[in-house]
């Protein structure tokens, strides 16, 4: 890092948020949250590939991607709301964010894939695998997500009761 | 696949991942919008991207390692569905329903457009 953090705010007009603590410059450019998001996003997507290779499509379906998208949607809904009940989004809360969040489930759930594979059963000759794969997805990633939030929400509460 | 073509596919995923980093910080910073549209932009770009090269790879243009690299390990770790998914249960937690289903739909339809529109330049350039 041989340019100097600016002193203030570069976006003056921008009110000073979670983005912008800390740290004189914001998260997304700042060398430490990069590098913790790069070292997840490596894993991630190592951990990705490492299924996919395993896991082989059913009937044109990539369900190693599927499962993939939904077990990491589930992880992040839990996640962020686990970090989210222990207090702001500062210091070892943002580090496992970055980490984990942004890098890990990031890196290791997959939007393009998902599209260009949904895209070629649509118009290679499987338009009705193709749908149910899309829609599919994100019906029951949405789910999976409130599921993860709710988990975490549920293990917090018995935490404090206890 | 030789496990220097993973480490390098791998490595790739994490490069992508910190690119989506910034442009989304950098969207953020710019657009403030209640819809996510950093993460939009990223799948939309991303999609197109991995329809490009996966084309070009399908028609045996370049080696198939590229694809990997390129397309698995890059736009794999660029692009993110566990993101796009929490986004929209957000929307929907702040009642803002119209917006998540938005959100969700506009998402998945502009990506596989965008994968499509990929695959159909790749033919283009092959001719």
């Amino acid at each position: 890092m041989t340019t100097p953090a600016p002193a203030h705010d570069p976006h003056g007009e921008l009110p000073i948020d979670g983005d912008i603590a800390e740290d004189a410059r914001p998260v997304h450019l700042s060398w430490s949250s990069i590098l913790l998001v790069l070292i997840g996003g490596t894993v991630g997507t190592a951990a990705r590939e490492g299924l996919s290779l395993a896991i082989p499509s059913v009937g044109g379906i990539p369900v190693a991607i599927f499962a993939i998208n939904i077990v990491g949607a589930l992880f992040l809904g839990a996640l962020l709301e686990t970090l989210a009940r222990r207090g702001p989004d500062l210091g070892r809360r943002r580090a496992l964010r970055l980490l984990l969040g942004t890098g890990f489930a990031g890196g290791f759930t997959t939007y393009s894939a998902l599209a260009v594979d949904s895209g070629m059963l649509l118009t290679g000759g499987d338009p009705a695998a193709g749908i149910l794969y899309a829609v599919g997805t994100v019906i029951v990633g949405a789910l999976a997500t409130v599921a993860g939030i709710a988990l975490a929400a549920a293990r917090h509460r018995r935490a404090v009761t206890r | 696949m030789t496990p220097g073509l993973f480490l390098v596919l791998s490595l790739a995923g994490g490069v992508g991942a910190a690119l989506r980093l910034v442009v989304d910080g950098a969207v953020k910073a710019r657009v403030r919008t209640a819809l996510p549209v950093g993460t939009l932009l990223i799948n939309v770009a991303g999609s197109l991207v991995l329809g490009f090269v996966t084309e070009l790879a399908l028609a045996g243009v370049v080696d198939d390692a590229w694809r990997l690299v390129i397309g698995t390990g890059l736009c794999g770790g660029f692009t993110t569905f566990s993101t796009a998914s929490f986004e929209t249960v957000r929307l929907v937690q702040e009642r803002r329903y119209a917006l998540g289903a938005a959100n969700a739909i506009g998402m998945l339809v502009a990506a596989v457009a965008a994968g499509l529109l990929g695959i159909a330049l790749g033919r283009l350039l092959i001719g």
